[in-house]
């Protein structure tokens, strides 16, 4: 079953709330010359941030439904512009088997995945 | 100077134990964009004790918050984190290897609950950028 895509945008100021509330204070998410001088493109989301937004569009999909596990790889970063946001899609596929939901997710920014095969297993 | 091979295995004093409050809760759904209405934190949450317990990892083994870049995260629950929790981490080095200058960090956190109980057990793989 093929689910509604959803799609958020990061900003700045995000990550600044983000950061505040995960207690992930890495200038990597913050800092556009922190964030060259370990060789990345621009100022980044956590990845944390980018599977948070995975994790609200599953419960978006089963708002009743226990999460049993979600993982992901991190494989393209998210830069986020100093100016306006970036958008982030969230697609998902979802199967049944044994009592339990599978539902593999495809997120991705401007066309390019940037998780690897996220997935989660949820109690619908 | 790549992290030493002989931390693989060795497990980190428990983090202090946090208090999960539905004003915290609040903060992190309203970082993400969402909106809390009660109930079960979301299912990321628990990367605050998560990463609590690696920041006390990284402190140890004087290792740079700056250097480090995310390369996967697992979660698997035993139940939903919801406010009124008392958590505690302990992370546990998984496994270590290097790859072009980089070190490619394991970690498995056990999130418990203060009976003592296993609420969620998360792994992360962290990328330790060598200096260029």
């Amino acid at each position: 079953m093929s689910l509604e895509t959803q799609t958020y945008t990061i900003t700045r100021a995000d990550l600044v709330r983000y950061a505040e509330a995960s207690g992930d204070h890495n200038p990597i998410h913050q800092d556009e010359q922190v964030a060259a001088s370990v060789g990345l493109p621009g100022v980044i989301a956590h990845g944390m941030y980018t599977m948070a937004l995975a994790a609200r569009a599953v419960e978006t999909w089963f708002p009743a439904a226990e999460v049993v596990s979600l993982g992901c790889k991190f494989t393209n970063p998210v830069v986020v512009p100093a100016d306006g946001g970036v958008e982030v899609e969230v697609a998902g596929e979802a199967t049944e088997a044994d009592g339990l939901t599978t539902v593999a997710l495809t997120v991705t920014c401007d066309g390019q995945k940037v998780l690897g095969m996220p997935k989660a297993v949820i109690r619908a | 100077m790549p992290v030493d091979q002989s931390l693989v295995g060795r497990v980190f004093p428990p983090t202090r134990p946090f208090a999960v409050s539905a004003d915290h809760v609040a903060a992190f759904v309203a970082a993400t964009g969402g909106e809390y209405d009660g109930g079960p934190a979301p299912a990321t949450y628990p990367i605050v004790l998560a990463f609590d317990a690696m920041n006390a990892f990284l402190a140890a083994e004087s290792l740079d918050l700056f250097r480090i870049v995310h390369g996967e995260q697992r979660f698997n629950y035993e139940r939903p984190v919801v406010p009124g929790d008392e958590l505690t981490a302990t992370l546990t080095v998984s496994s270590l290897r290097q790859i072009g200058g980089n070190d490619i960090i394991g970690t498995t956190s056990e999130i418990t609950d203060a009976s003592g109980a296993l609420v969620c057990t998360t792994s992360a793989t962290l990328v330790h950028r060598g200096a260029a």
